[in-house]
């Protein structure tokens, strides 16, 4: 129990290191499509904390929270990567 | 024990997460950063979602994960291709150390075979 208690705000800290380095690459990335890839990847990286969260407090409906951000990061990815090639959403 | 094996799994997912977001700062090209990031990222948040079906261990949480795995691989595998995609069609060039460009080759042919028919 220690053990584990000693070990979330480590995880933690790593997952926050992550969506730092993610928004690094979304303040000065090159082009536009770094910063969709970063973008992409860091609701990825929310899904993770939501797991860990949902682990942590023992509260299961929060994998809803998890399941539905992936989709919504899925959809709104789609919608950034049609718009960049310059063609409407019915094509 | 369940929470040991857990806290392991999430542990090594964290571990995966760290490095895919160190290939997304330090790669030299948008294609190489969604390679790299993609896949590692995806690993590890579905370690981090095993660690946590594996530390609870009812059957909600069970069932609620595994449909979660199973969006995470379809849609991140398919919005890491669109990205990749749309960002060769709109310009954007490869780095200097690159060798190959294989969809602009795929690309020349088609236009080339379509030219006499057409």
């Amino acid at each position: 129990m220690t053990t584990t208690e000693f070990l979330v705000p480590v995880l933690i800290v790593g997952l926050l290191i992550c969506c730092a380095m993610c928004l690094y690459r979304i303040a000065n990335g090159p082009t536009a499509a770094d910063r969709m890839v970063a973008i992409d990847i860091l609701g990825t990286v929310v899904v993770g904390f939501v797991a860990i969260i949902t682990a942590v407090t023992g509260k299961i409906y929060l994998l809803d929270i998890a399941l539905v951000w992936a989709l919504v990061s899925f959809v709104g990815t789609l919608a950034l990567a049609k718009y960049l090639m310059g063609k409407r959403l019915n094509e | 024990m369940n929470e040991i094996i857990g806290s392991i799994l999430i542990t090594i997912g964290v571990l995966f997460d760290l490095l895919g977001c160190v290939g997304l700062v330090r790669l030299p090209d948008v294609y190489n950063r969604i390679q790299a990031s993609t896949k590692c990222v995806v690993l590890g948040t579905t370690l981090s979602l095993l660690g946590a079906m594996v530390w609870l261990g009812t059957a909600a949480v069970v069932i609620k994960g595994l449909l979660c795995i199973l969006f995470l691989l379809i849609t991140s595998s398919t919005a890491a291709h669109a990205l990749s995609r749309a960002a060769h069609r709109s310009g954007v060039q490869l780095a200097d150390a690159s060798v190959v460009d294989h969809y602009a080759q795929d690309l020349q042919a088609i236009s080339s075979n379509e030219e006499p028919v057409s």
